[in-house]
């Protein structure tokens, strides 16, 4: 996969307010899918599938523990949830910064009558 | 100087700072003034917001709606709760993408610092899932909503 790719899988992995809870949770720490089943009002077959995508997306990737298959952020994973928190940071910087241009200008009238 | 702060507090809030030169009065106003919020409650570049309601009174509604020039949209709802001029809002709000998300539970203080205003945002979320899936997705205070709603749509 080329790196538009994965980011579009990325993105379209992270429109689904599900698979970003199950982002949340992992980013707390490994889990199984029975683990990840339990705090959502879903089928495990829908959560697997949800893992799924996830994997496809290169944002989570499971191990082999005997029986079991815990799944972990991968580092794309973690490196996505970096990026929307620097671009959110980015975002709110850009209404502040254009809220201080608002400000001097409810500020400027004042300052010109002062003046004359 | 004027830089922001962003950082999570305990599990289920999100706070954030800004140093405004300009006396509470009027961060106040540009909080609250319907006018003045669609020329900076915006984010990233191309954004506007053609609709922009706040009815900054007790039980008074928030709804902002967001296009670019893609013919793309989102829009936001809200109750103001608590306002104390030009002091202290408190307000809950949700995005509508277009199923809403949890309500985000909003405390925006402006206290008279340093010839200026020092804003602090406080958010509470439901839970500690809620935020994490909040800030994962950039989706605190909308305007982030707005980078994923672009990229799906891509």
């Amino acid at each position: 996969m080329n790196e538009r790719h994965t980011l579009d899988a990325a993105f379209a992995a992270l429109a689904d307010p599900t698979r970003r809870a199950i982002l949340a949770r992992l980013a707390k720490g490994e889990a199984t899918v029975n683990e990840l089943t339990e705090p959502f009002e879903m089928t495990q077959p829908a959560i697997s599938q949800h893992l799924k995508v996830l994997e496809d997306a290169g944002l989570v990737i499971r191990r082999v523990e005997g029986t079991r298959r815990p799944r972990r952020l991968a580092k794309n994973g973690i490196d996505a949830m970096d990026q929307w928190l620097a671009r959110l940071r980015k975002a709110l910087e850009k209404n502040y910064d254009r809220l201080d241009n608002v400000l001097a200008a409810m500020e400027a009238p004042r300052k010109e009558n002062f003046n004359e | 100087m004027s830089k922001m702060t962003l950082k999570t507090e305990g599990d289920i809030h999100v706070v954030v700072t800004r140093h405004f030169a300009a006396p509470p009065e009027a961060v106040y106003r540009a909080h609250t003034d319907p006018k003045l919020i669609q020329k900076w409650l915006l984010g990233p570049e191309g954004w506007t917001m053609p609709v922009c309601i706040s009815e900054a009174k007790l039980g008074g509604k928030i709804r902002y709606e967001w296009s670019n020039e893609k013919g793309q949209g989102f829009f936001l709802t809200g109750e103001y709760l608590e306002l104390e001029p030009f002091s202290r809002i408190v307000h809950v709000e949700r995005m509508h993408l277009p199923d809403p998300t949890p309500d985000n539970h909003v405390e925006t203080r402006f206290d008279a610092d340093s010839g200026g205003t020092l804003m602090t945002m406080r958010m509470t979320l439901p839970d500690a899932q809620t935020r994490a899936a909040m800030l994962a997705t950039g989706m605190e205070h909308g305007m982030e909503a707005s980078y994923q709603r672009l990229e799906t749509m891509i």
